[in-house]
């Protein structure tokens, strides 16, 4: 991995020193290597662009052949009175760029048609592309096209108060998850022998950090009873005799005594890092595997053999009351132990890539220490195709069984994929001029849906009607809450940090609600 | 200046205002005049021009909205630029509400943003009472307490003791952190208020004096001790610390270092020694425009009635996917802001607990959260200041109080004290309740 951080007084370092902290200086390089294919710059496709502009990715393309109307400079906010009957696509273009003058932009003025019919290597560069409003016809092309060239895509729109994004991924692999809760991996159950060691030196007393608080106790608990505390009642009588040997009223002891609920349990993989240890593309590495699967490989390779079923260490410890010296020692116990844990693992991860005829230096040290600490959390995202969703149907079951639910936002996702429907049929948005005609049209295309779908379940007309109301009309605050939620899914698959979206999201604005779903 | 809109501008909103639909409430009506309403009659006030506050801006601007004041104290960093998107490079060191609205102002003909370069408490009533619906975007939980303590004080009761709904001046509260964020609609005294749920916003993390001086253990204690001891000892700038200086900053953070190395402490970075001594929140664009885009759909539902309000507290974090949450935040009934009954403080031990005491609990009780209350009373019908730190003279005289005890201060069992405090423009009152000693304090 290329890195290039600057130094943290540098300007571009202030300039996004917000949001570095979040998602750090790697995070933020490859953010800014990132390029981003908008087709459509309505109001949802410019506050999209608007989201990763500020954050600062590296250039932007705009695909849009429209020539900007009255009701795109009342709706969008990156166009103006002066930008009536020009290039919508060269008008966002410059006042987006205006946001930060680190980003490059484009404007193409074509029918994306064309360039998916004649010029398909056009996409090949891009990290990311979305598409906002786009006809079924087309959005299907380029799912294809996409999904070939292993382009992530996400599809858009909003309508009156409604929007939706669908997201398509092939696979989505990620090391750094930031789980809101991380529970800290301290194997108090079987300790390894360097802290063993470590706290057998140590007496007791108010100086003496919670942990080996907790690890002697345990030790006699251990003696006395030959097991684990594992109900409430054995972890009651194990935090009795921590009360017990305390002289007075001592803050430690009364860490380790909280600590007895929540420092158990870590260090073994749980179902979901199983189901991706035993993923075909760990076990059958092939010289096209990227690196997370050689480390995955060499993180199972790790766990059967020298870990004896634990994960590498982490080697985190909370903060506790405790002297310097003796809290800096325990840290030093667990980090050294982590070190030593990372260096089989990369060591593993050398003969891989040796195997495999890859560099040695395809993946760094540094690149697997990052990922044994985060090994426990780590994820991946496998996607579907749009061109599936919309020829073949996905996911059928769970529609019939959420439209049985009348609290689900699944009758909206009929709801939008009849509009589309219907504005294939009719090259126009329903309820554009007659909401009672269209309203009919569109209930007729909903039914014709379920029933391609084979569900046997009629629809709320309601939201039907609503959705007529809206005659195609886009509304500003509706764009604006999705454009930055959809910016946002894009930052966490360029940065390859944070779980994206899986895959398809409602946003409901009549009554403030978002449901997910996956086809 | 009058300008004449283009006349299909509003077309798509026009298709919500003048056109019926299924979920309409009973109140709206279809009709040219709403719109109307939103350009020529409705006051927005937006509070803070910031990450939300220039969302704001922007999405109020193009839901029709055109008479928008905007208030806001600081002036434009470089570290804005991530996400306050009205500002460019050129305007660091300009008002942020100035500059907000001049660029909207611009961008959008005929919307007339009025800018307010000041503090909220610059106002008084008068100045509150002209707006339709208050929406705010502030990172100060004191400022939102403020307001929220302001609007409560504008509603009016009819003379049979229920509220005149008239005077009642809808709240929308946005507020973000990181990929977290939450918006809130509140109808001052009719629904829960800022104070209602004081508990809702966590606690401010501190570290304990002694582990600072004496057991550092993190990276984050090291610098807090130059911050809080180093700094006042030495004074290299004979001036306060300032977290935007740059000697300033690079000074603590070499002698941060240097504490770091003595215990063996790793992980002390530059970035870090910033956001200790400036309390940084992490931010990014998309949360804002999210959150903002929340509050002002909010807006425009109560100003048009087109549909029901958020009922009442809506939550959005995209950390693991895209997750929201709405709920119903109750009011409380033993509220320090909405309610009109006086809160109870217990006191089992009066003859022990000093006045600094109080003030430490008013100070760190969750329910109060106070942050420096002056503190008045009626001793033998005469109003007498037991404490106040905010003006000079008065502390000076009132200072030896802090060290008696609550029977040394004449204080009585009932007694009921007057607080006044930065997280309300209006002065609360307290009774004090003294119990048997085997009851517990509080
Ligand atoms: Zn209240």
């Amino acid at each position: 991995m290329s890195s290039s951080v600057p130094s943290p007084e540098s300007d571009k370092s202030r300039k996004y020193d917000r949001q570095i902290r979040l998602w750090g200086d790697h995070g933020q390089n490859l953010l800014e290597n990132s390029q981003i294919c908008l087709i459509n710059a309505n109001a949802l496709g410019t506050e999209i662009l608007k989201g990763l502009a500020l954050p600062g990715i590296g250039s932007f393309t705009i695909i849009d052949q429209n020539l900007v109307t009255e009701e795109d400079i009342g709706s969008n906010f990156f166009l103006e009175q002066s930008s009536l009957g020009k290039s919508r696509a060269k008008c966002a273009t410059q006042f987006l760029q205006e946001l930060n003058p680190d980003v490059n932009g484009e404007s193409i003025d074509e029918n994306v048609d064309n360039i998916i019919a004649n010029n398909s290597d056009f996409f090949q560069n891009f990290s990311v592309v979305v598409a906002c409003a786009l006809n079924e016809k087309s959005l299907i092309k380029l799912s294809n096209l996409l999904w070939d060239l292993n382009i992530p895509l996400i599809s858009c729109k909003t309508v009156g108060f409604i929007g939706t994004a669908r997201i398509q991924l092939k696979e989505y692999c990620v090391i750094e998850t930031h789980p809101d809760n991380k529970h800290h991996d301290l194997r108090l159950e079987e300790p390894f022998d360097s802290l063993k060691e470590h706290c057998e030196k140590i007496e007791l007393g108010s100086k003496v950090p919670w942990l080996v608080i907790l690890f002697k106790h345990l030790e006699a608990y251990k003696v006395k009873y030959n097991k684990i505390p594992q109900t409430y009642k054995e972890k009651s009588e194990l935090r009795t005799m921590i009360r017990d040997s305390m002289s007075a009223d001592e803050e430690n002891f009364e860490e380790a005594i909280k600590a007895v609920n929540s420092s158990f349990g870590g260090g073994k993989p749980n179902s979901v890092l199983q189901e991706i240890l035993n993923d075909n593309a760990c076990i059958n590495l092939t010289k096209n595997s990227p690196p997370f699967w050689i480390m995955v490989r060499a993180l199972k390779d790790f766990i059967e053999n020298e870990g004896k079923g634990y994960l590498p260490l982490p080697g985190i410890i909370p903060d506790m009351t405790a002297e310097t010296s003796l809290y800096i020692n325990l840290q030093n116990v667990y980090r050294a132990k982590a070190l030593q844990d990372a260096d089989i693992v990369f060591r593993r991860v050398q003969e891989l890539l040796e195997e495999l005829n890859k560099s040695c230096d395809w993946i760094t040290e540094k690149d697997v220490r990052l990922f044994c600490r985060e090994a426990a959390y780590i994820a991946i995202i496998r996607g579907s195709k749009i061109s599936d969703e919309y020829e073949k149907g996905s996911n059928t079951a769970t529609i019939a069984s959420e439209l049985e639910n009348i609290d689900s936002l699944m009758g909206h996702y009929v709801v939008l994929r009849s509009q589309d429907r219907f504005i294939t049929e009719h090259g126009c948005m329903p309820g554009e001029i007659q909401v009672d005609i269209d309203t009919a049209r569109v209930k007729s295309q909903a039914s014709k849906l379920l029933n391609d779908w084979g569900i046997n379940i009629s629809l709320n007309d309601d939201l039907i009607h609503e959705i007529c109301r809206y005659g195609g009309s886009e509304i500003h605050s509706v764009s604006a809450f999705l454009g930055g939620a959809i910016a946002h899914e894009i930052i966490k698959i360029v940065t390859r940090q944070y779980k994206s979206l899986d895959n398809t999201i409602i946003y409901d604005g009549i009554n403030s609600q978002c449901a997910t779903f996956k086809f | 200046m009058v300008e004449t809109d283009l006349s299909k501008k509003w077309n798509y909103l026009r298709k919500i205002l003048e056109r019926s639909g299924p979920f309409d409430t009973e109140a709206f009506t279809p009709s040219s005049d709403t719109l109307d309403f939103l350009h020529n009659t409705c006051k927005i006030l937006v509070i803070g021009a910031g990450g939300l506050g220039c969302e704001l801006l922007k999405d109020l601007a193009m839901m029709g909205f055109k008479n928008i004041d905007v208030i806001d104290m600081d002036t434009i960093e470089l570290s804005n630029l991530n996400r306050q998107f009205l500002f460019r490079r050129k305007d660091i060191g300009k008002s942020k509400a100035e500059t907000a609205a001049e660029f909207i102002n611009k961008r959008i003909p005929g919307t007339k943003v009025t800018p307010h370069f000041c503090k909220i408490q610059d106002y008084d009533e008068s100045f509150y009472r002209q707006f339709h619906i208050v929406v705010s975007g502030l990172d100060s939980i004191v400022a939102r307490r403020w307001i929220n303590g302001m609007l409560i004080s504008l509603v009016r009761l009819e003379e049979d003791g229920t509220v005149d709904q008239s005077s009642v001046i809808p709240m929308i509260d946005g507020g973000t952190e990181g990929f977290k964020g939450n918006a809130r609609v509140i109808f001052p005294t009719l629904n829960a208020c800022i104070d209602c749920n004081l508990d809702l916003f966590p606690p401010q993390i501190s570290y304990p004096l002694c582990t600072i001086a004496n057991t550092p253990r993190l990276p984050e204690h090291c610098i807090e001790y130059v911050k809080i001891i180093q700094w006042d000892k030495e004074n290299p700038f004979k001036c306060a610390l300032d977290g935007d200086d740059p000697e300033h900053v690079s000074w603590v953070y070499e002698k941060a270092q240097e504490r770091a190395n003595i215990y063996n402490i790793t992980g002390l970075s530059y970035r870090l020694v910033q956001g200790v001594l400036k309390n940084i929140i992490p931010a990014v664009s998309s949360t804002n425009a999210v959150i903002a885009a929340v509050c002002a759909t909010e807006v425009f539902k109560i100003a048009t009635s087109c549909y029901e309000a958020l009922n009442n507290y809506f939550v959005f974090n995209d950390i693991d996917g895209i997750y929201t949450y709405k709920f119903e935040a109750e009011k409380n009934p033993k509220c320090l802001a909405c309610s009109t009954v006086p809160r109870m403080i217990s006191i089992n031990n009066p003859s022990s607990m000093t006045l600094q005491d109080l003030i430490d609990y008013l100070c760190t009780n969750v329910e109060f959260q106070m942050k420096s209350p002056g503190i008045t009373t009626m001793i033998n019908g005469k109003n007498k200041t037991l404490y106040m730190s905010t003006v000079k003279s008065i502390e000076e005289q009132t200072r030896s109080n802090l060290t008696l005890s609550l029977h040394e201060l004449n204080l009585s069992d009932g007694q009921e004290l007057i607080i006044a405090d930065a997280t309300n423009p209006n002065s609360i009152v307290v009774k004090l309740k003294f119990t048997d000693n085997e009851v517990e304090m509080y």
